[in-house]
């Protein structure tokens, strides 16, 4: 066959590196709407559930008999099952039905219910509703902190980092997972550096995890992991029951709890008795919400490959994190695991996340480079954050990353390796060198980082989880040490394990420790005016990219050098036939140098000079007062010169040839990116409207391709034409000069 | 349990003034024990009515089992979880455990909790088989 190379270039771009596979529902390879799913419905005798969207009870799994029990509110189960999909879908959008009524609806829903509402939504009503129906009115993040060499000064260090970027929730896990208490207390030590408030988790084994969390080095946890179908729960080695006691488990300890599920994990196990992945989804959810837990991280996770690999993947995604949040459940919105080689499709898939906000936007972004990411690498990293950063100000849009600057976070790198550093030595741990510690502060990834004796580590992490020492030692050695303000916050984190407030539906931490939860800071958003907003001091902290310059710094206000000196002719000769006018704009070799390709004001007349002298003509230099626009600048040079010929230039390099009799707009050769423009250019330029004097034939302009340069210097481009603007002279005539060139 | 008095007056004592003696100096003095920093009872059940009263009983409902299992000892907590993933208890353990917590430590929503999975689980087929003897 023929080969479009249209075709081979587009086969090597990254979106088709992804895998892409046709519906087939007897597989479970569908995101929503199998033909298996079942009709909803629900049966109600004597205030007790008895049949669930077609299933009696006697056919309950026990899924089925969980939520029925726990989940599913009799209540409103009534009204809300009797309710048109169509009309809950409307109700999810219109910005004048609260929260609070759609919840109590939500409540009473069966999982075929959930999925037939979700069903009649496009995904801008479903961000619309997400922006409504999500349980902390601030939305938040939360950052994966890990290093495959386990360093703990590194991971202390990145975990001040991502702190101070304004992640509300930290979470590490293992490569070795008996470094599991290492780990912790790194991210304990990091995330209390240059602020309060951040909660932590390490990710491992539930037992060791509760334990970790009973020492004070962590305070939540998500490692709680649920499936739709029965046979899939067995195989995680768990029943409903048993995540749902761990879930109290977790609350006896003032420890916050969240689970995890999201679509395609059944299939992934081969379990989904050919139910759509949304549907096994609802069952997880409302699994969740019997439980007690507060709230779950879903959005497919480590999954996310599977539904996308399939057609509405993607907007199912977003339909389980609307589901999730519908039933009053706080959502970490994954966006953590890797979804796409291409950046274009990865991007497009977060917006749906980023722009309504939720509770935690991703379910983990890597503040680390992708090497480092024990939770098999990110789907945004250490090295997407300035786009991420600079995406939030364009969109004036709150997704839980400030801006820092690189002194800043030097600084409190190096605060936070010392404090581990310290903490090491007086809690009798292996040494931390100096070395190590001046190579966290300025590492890319832990391949810079010195080799520890892991052997050491690890017995030093099994004594210190076996021992007596709890966070108060930490808190003692960072103390004893002079690190006052950690110990402080890591003392306070202690002190509102007691209160338990951060237990509460979305609960994060302010900087002063207050809990922000769907108590305290509930989601009121009815439409415009209402709701999160962001702006003032908050608006104007995320705006302020250190990248954005001022103007002033842009084009300073007073210019350099010019390179030339001009000075008005006293009595100027009169015109002549063999002349060409090169009439300047009024901040030429004034206020302004220079022209956008970098030559200052002497190089370009320099070389208009040069080009027009080459022909046999002579230069004529006419300064315009009047007028800043280039058009005008040659008409004006035009109707002064004695050739007839004209080149205007604007002070910031744009330039005309324009002949006398010609509209302003209708000229003879027009160069307008001026950054594309060089000596050669304007030498050729100068030839040109000699050409054209002597009615020669011009000859073409060497004018350099460069689609970027608009982009790159509008801004600068803008300011210099605003500046030739405020040096016009509205009346006063065009004055010839005499240039003298510096030497 | 090993609290003296001191936690005693903390656990009863309104959140606030408890509050107040966790501090840095306190802690150089060592005043602060790790237990004074556990959540209480009292606590979690202030925090179950405060969520059934803002519209979720299933976190309220979790909150009063957490409650409950303040009372109970780390290993006695992990061993009640492993009791109830697949196929490690007979139905005969499962209710004796259901007795055990709610009895020994004042715990009868767990109990019933743990009751209604011996149930579930015996159903499902879901429990380990009684040993023959």
């Amino acid at each position: 066959m023929m080969r479009s190379k249209r075709f081979e270039k587009r086969a090597e771009r990254p979106v088709n590196k992804d895998t892409f596979v046709q519906e087939d529902a007897s597989l479970g390879l569908v995101v929503m709407d199998s033909p298996h799913d079942p009709k909803p419905g629900i049966t109600v005798i004597n205030g007790r559930i008895t049949a669930i969207d077609g299933c009696a009870q006697e056919d309950f799994d026990t899924i089925d008999r969980y939520i029925a029990k726990h989940a599913i509110n009799v209540e409103s189960a009534a009204e809300a099952m009797a309710m048109d999909s169509v009309l809950l879908a409307r109700m999810l959008v219109d910005i004048n039905v609260p929260r609070a009524k759609l919840m109590w609806l939500m409540s009473g829903c069966t999982p075929a219910k959930l999925c037939e509402i979700v069903s009649h939504l496009n995904v801008v009503e479903m961000m619309m509703a997400m922006q409504k129906m999500r349980a902390r009115q601030s939305p938040g993040n939360q950052a994966h902190v890990t290093n495959w060499r386990e360093n703990p000064a590194l991971m202390a260090a990145d975990a001040a980092e991502a702190a101070l970027r304004g992640f509300d929730e930290l979470e590490t896990t293992c490569r070795v997972a008996r470094m599991a208490p290492f780990n912790a207390l790194a991210l304990l030590i990091g995330s209390q550096t240059p602020h309060g408030g951040v909660l932590t988790q390490c990710a491992v084994e539930e037992g060791l995890n509760l334990r970790l969390g009973l020492k004070g080095l962590t305070s939540y946890a998500e490692t709680l992991s649920v499936y739709g179908t029965d046979e899939a729960l067995r195989d995680g080695d768990d029943t409903p029951w048993s995540k749902g006691l761990l879930a109290s488990a977790y609350a006896s300890r003032g420890i916050k709890v969240r689970f995890t599920s999201g679509t395609g994990a059944e299939t992934l196990m081969g379990y989904e008795s050919g139910k759509s992945m949304l549907y096994l989804e609802a069952r997880c959810l409302l699994l969740v919400k019997g439980s007690g837990a507060q709230g779950v991280q879903n959005g497919s996770i480590s999954c996310i490959a599977l539904p996308s690999a399939l057609p509405g993947g993607v907007r199912a995604v977003l339909a389980e994190n609307l589901m999730a949040a519908s039933l009053g459940l706080e959502v970490a919105s994954g966006n953590d695991a890797m979804s796409s080689h291409s950046d274009m499709r990865k991007t497009a898939k977060l917006m749906l996340q980023f722009l309504p906000g939720t509770d935690f936007i991703t379910s983990g972004y890597s503040s680390m480079p992708r090497k480092d990411n024990m939770f098999g690498g990110g789907n945004f990293d250490a090295d997407d954050m300035d786009d991420w950063l600079v995406i939030q100000r364009d969109m004036q849009v709150d997704a839980g990353m400030e801006p820092v600057t690189e002194k800043d976070v030097l600084e409190i790198r190096t605060k936070a390796a010392r404090a581990m550093q310290t903490a090491f030595a007086k809690l009798g741990f292996p040494n931390i060198t100096d070395e190590e510690v001046e190579a966290a502060v300025t590492s890319y990834a832990s391949d810079d980082m010195p080799e520890r004796d892991l052997a050491a580590d690890i017995a030093a992490a099994d004594a210190f989880l076996e021992g007596p020492l709890t966070a108060l030692d930490v808190v003692a050695a960072l103390d004893q040490a002079g690190f006052e303000d950690i110990a402080a916050n890591v003392l306070a984190m202690q002190k509102v394990r007691i209160a338990g407030d951060y237990l509460q539906p979305a609960a994060v931490l302010d900087r002063d420790f207050e809990t922000r939860s769907a108590f305290t800071d509930r989601n009121a958003y009815q439409g415009p005016g209402t709701g999160f907003r962001l702006c003032g001091e908050h608006w104007e902290r995320l705006s302020a990219i250190p990248q954005a310059r001022s103007a002033a710094e842009m084009v300073p206000q007073v210019a350099g050098n010019p390179g030339i000196r001009l000075q008005p002719i006293p009595v100027p000769a009169p015109p002549s036939e063999g002349e060409v006018v090169i009439a300047i704009g009024p901040a030429f070799a004034g206020k302004l140098d220079r022209v956008l390709c970098g030559l200052s004001h002497g190089e370009v007349l320099a070389a208009l000079i040069e080009g027009i002298e080459s022909k046999g003509m002579r230069a004529r230099i006419i300064k315009i007062y009047h007028t800043a626009d280039c058009g005008l600048l040659g008409f004006e040079g035009a109707r002064l010169s004695g050739s007839g010929i004209a080149i205007g230039v604007q002070s910031k390099g744009t330039t005309v040839i324009q002949r006398r009799g010609l509209a302003p707009l209708n000229n003879l050769e027009l160069f307008s990116q001026a950054p594309l423009l060089s000596r050669e250019a304007y030498l050729q330029i100068g030839a040109n409207a000699a050409s054209h004097a002597m009615r020669r034939p011009p000859s073409p302009v060497p004018v350099k391709v460069d689609n970027m340069a608009r982009l790159r210097l509008i801004v600068q481009a803008m300011l210099m034409h605003k500046r030739e603007v405020s040096c016009i002279v509205p009346g006063k005539s065009a004055v010839e000069m005499q240039a003298f060139h510096d030497s | 349990m090993t609290a003296d008095e001191d936690s005693k007056d903390l656990r009863r004592a309104p959140r606030t003034p408890a509050a107040d003696e966790i501090t840095l100096e306190n802690v150089r003095l060592g005043k602060i024990t790790p237990e004074d920093l556990t959540i209480r009872r009292e606590t979690l059940i202030r925090q179950a009515v405060l969520a059934e009263q803002e519209g979720y009983p299933q976190l309220g409902r979790n909150f009063r089992r957490a409650a409950e299992l303040t009372a109970l000892p780390n290993d006695v907590l992990l061993a009640a979880y492993e009791r109830l993933r697949p196929y490690r208890a007979t139905y005969f353990e499962l209710l004796a455990l259901s007795q055990e917590i709610a009895a020994r430590y004042d715990a009868p929503e767990t109990g019933a909790y743990i009751r209604e999975a011996a149930e579930a689980l015996n159903d499902k087929g879901l429990l380990k088989k009684d040993e023959p003897n």
